[in-house]
């Protein structure tokens, strides 16, 4: 975990001052709401459709057990006792006071968080591999170099007025746990001839126009990696479409100029950028890194496991998965239960994970892009007793990566920019599909759903994806299928004409079924969707 | 005239002709730069310039940043002015881009200025400025 100095404290306890002050000159009329959005949006602060909503980074998605309690105690205090994990691997409230924002970011600061940055129009929270550090297909860890990327970005005083909001994810295997080719820049630690460097992919993105990022770089020298990174911004923020909000992502500048040509022009203005000196030193790297050195695992671990609760073995083989140090296990908390909100938590919830995570994970978390939480350093002679635990919690739900794990956005529940609801709709499929071994048979199918164009639900990159949108005053739900956000990346196509809240339920079920009549061997719905083609789908759909 | 100034010199004059107008006579040694306008045409007559007027038609569009940086890694020493409509939350982050005077459309505060320009003490990262990043702070 990374720990803040003198300098870090610094700053962030600098922008509690300064955002306390922009709230006060708001409330007391001295600035319109025009100019104070862009301030309080650069502190997540949103305007909603019932109340301000405060998104709270956590940058690459992990935090340790204090960290974790202070987000339930501003859940319990300021809130209605629970919290959203987001896509982003943030967390965001959904009733704010404006006047207790101040507070809430003191609070934050007293536990080395922040909101910076987690909306407007500059560099976002920097997201990356929630099994960094435990999985054993990395060439590196890529948080020291996330935390790099967040030091780089935050205040960053050209970038933050860019055309367009801006996200990154850092990932260092081949295995893509990040959907990393669906954002503004992908970064993939590699290493050549045994050194390591960065492939850069460049305008990926979901939202109206969704592009698979395409790889700009193969192999950028480690020792290059902001200078790197500032060129491919800069080239965005001087040509990057500003006259519609809806082409502004880079990933459009990249469509039209074409990959090869934004290539170049990086190419050249890093080779100036190069000898400007913002690349630290390696002992800057070293310092980072230090941080998140192993934890003191015990060697002489037990490597097997007591299955005899069959309600245990079922979580274990579900949601428990491999990690590097033998003895140990990676164990993911489903926040998705058969008719709960994906990604929902309560504050005696989180409170219950941050202490698992203090007793048994060398206290540390890491929220999912899929809205699940995970304890990534458990030894396998506990497991028992965190699953124990989680049962007793609700958070036990043995569904990872099942058709219930699903992955929504708050929809038209909360967002001013929905046109349908998704929560609802989670719901149903959750419940439809309930029961377990149904789920099993199933097998990997990754739904996702998007109250909007905006596609903050990933739904282009659902297996089954599902997008809601306003056809007349009602809402209607399309369905696409063969999405993948992993190291796979595809883009889902809409089947047809949309269907309206029952009717999406029903046409979810009429692709499985179609699946189940189709796959072959051990095959996932990716597999033989991408083997048999649209077609088959459709026709069971549509009759 | 700019309405902040952080400079010690003479404020100049002239008024700033047209890019177009610059490069294609003259003796003029004050230029408006549009946000769409390349500043990298400016670099071949750097030595004559004395003002560069970036100008900001809207707060949100931030190109005229990467414009001032350009011209100061470029070696401009002369008078950097972000005119238009320039807010006191952006007076920071401008200044740190290399800009040392403000013609806003609307005036601001003097002690909001000072309070927004003296908040961070210290900078994550290289900018036109003399702030030196955290990092070289930490390993000298």
């Amino acid at each position: 975990m990374y720990k803040y100095d003198q300098y870090d404290q610094a700053i962030v306890d600098a922008r509690v001052a300064e955002f306390s002050d922009q709230v006060r000159r708001r409330l007391a009329g001295d600035i319109t709401e025009d100019q104070f959005k862009p301030l309080r949006l650069m502190n997540g602060l949103y305007l909603q459709l019932h109340a301000y909503m405060l998104r709270v980074a956590i940058p690459y998605g992990t935090l340790d057990s204090r960290q974790m309690r202070m987000l339930a105690h501003i859940a319990r205090k300021y809130d209605r006792d629970y919290g959203h994990f987001t896509t982003r691997q943030n967390i965001q409230y959904n009733w704010i006071k404006l006047e207790d924002a101040p507070a809430i970011l003191a609070d934050l600061a007293s536990v080395e968080m922040h909101a910076i940055q987690t909306s407007g129009n500059c560099i976002r929270n920097i997201s990356s591999d929630q099994y960094a550090g435990a999985a054993a297909d990395e060439v590196a860890d890529p948080r020291p170099w996330a935390e790099l990327l967040r030091q780089w970005s935050t205040f960053h005083p050209e970038f933050s007025y860019l055309p367009r909001k801006f996200k990154i994810a850092v990932i260092a295997s081949d295995e893509d746990r990040a959907a990393m080719k669906l954002h503004d820049i992908g970064i993939q630690l590699v290493k050549r001839d045994g050194k390591l460097g960065a492939a850069f992919y460049v305008g990926g993105g979901m939202g109206r126009t969704p592009m698979v990022a395409p790889l700009i770089k193969d192999f950028v020298p480690i020792e290059d990696y902001l200078s790197y990174s500032e060129a491919c911004l800069r080239v965005y923020n001087r040509y990057g479409r500003r006259d519609n909000i809806y082409k502004a992502r880079i990933k459009i500048l990249i469509h039209e100029l074409g990959a090869a040509e934004y290539a170049r022009q990086v190419e050249e203005e890093f080779a100036h950028v190069k000898t400007l000196g913002i690349d630290p030193p390696a002992a800057e790297l070293e310092r980072i890194a230090a941080f998140f050195a192993p934890p003191a695992f015990d060697a002489g671990a037990p490597d097997s496991v007591d299955r005899s609760d069959p309600d245990f073995a079922v979580w274990l083989d579900q949601n428990v998965k491999p990690h590097k140090q033998p003895g140990y296990a990676i164990v993911n908390i489903s926040l998705k239960p058969v008719g709960g909100i994906p990604g929902d938590a309560s504050s005696a919830q989180i409170d219950v994970m941050a202490d698992l995570a203090e007793r048994y994970s060398f206290d540390e978390l890491r929220v999912t892009h899929a809205q699940n939480i995970v304890l990534p350093h458990v030894a396998k002679r506990d497991l028992y007793a965190v699953w124990q635990a989680l049962v007793e919690a609700d958070l036990a739900a043995p569904n990872l990566d099942l058709i219930s794990d699903i992955i929504a956005c708050p929809g038209l529940d909360y967002c001013s920019l929905a046109n349908a609801r998704s929560i609802p709709v989670a719901q149903k499929i959750a419940q439809r599909f309930a029961d377990l071994d149904r789920q099993r048979t199933l097998g990997e199918l990754k739904l996702k759903i998007s109250g909007c164009i905006n596609a903050c639900g990933h739904h282009h990159a659902g297996h089954i994806g599902i997008l809601g949108v306003d056809r007349k005053g009602t809402e209607n739900y399309q369905l696409l299928l063969g999405g993948s956000g992993a190291e796979d990346t595809s883009l889902g196509k809409i089947t047809g004409p949309g269907f309206d809240e029952d009717g999406i339920v029903d046409a979810v079920e009429r692709v499985t079924d179609k699946y189940l009549e189709l796959r072959e061997g051990e095959e996932r719905f990716l597999d033989t969707y991408r083997r048999v083609g649209f077609d088959p789908f459709k026709e069971a759909i549509y009759g | 005239m700019a309405e902040l100034r952080f400079r010690d010199d003479e404020a100049l004059e002239q008024p700033a002709v047209t890019l177009d107008g610059f490069l294609s006579q003259s003796n003029a040694t004050a230029v408006r730069l549009e946000p769409d306008e390349d500043a990298r045409l400016l670099i071949p007559h750097l030595d004559r310039l004395a003002l560069v007027e970036i100008a900001f038609p809207k707060f949100r569009d931030g190109r005229g940043y990467s414009s001032a940086r350009i011209l100061r890694e470029a070696g401009y020493t002369g008078e950097l002015r972000a005119a238009g409509d320039v807010l006191v939350d952006q007076i920071a982050f401008l200044r740190r881009c290399g800009f040392d005077s403000f013609l806003p459309d609307a005036p601001l505060d003097p002690e909001v200025v000072d309070a927004s320009l003296n908040r961070y003490g210290h900078a994550y990262q290289a900018a036109a400025d003399a702030a030196v990043p955290v990092w070289k702070l930490r390993h000298g």
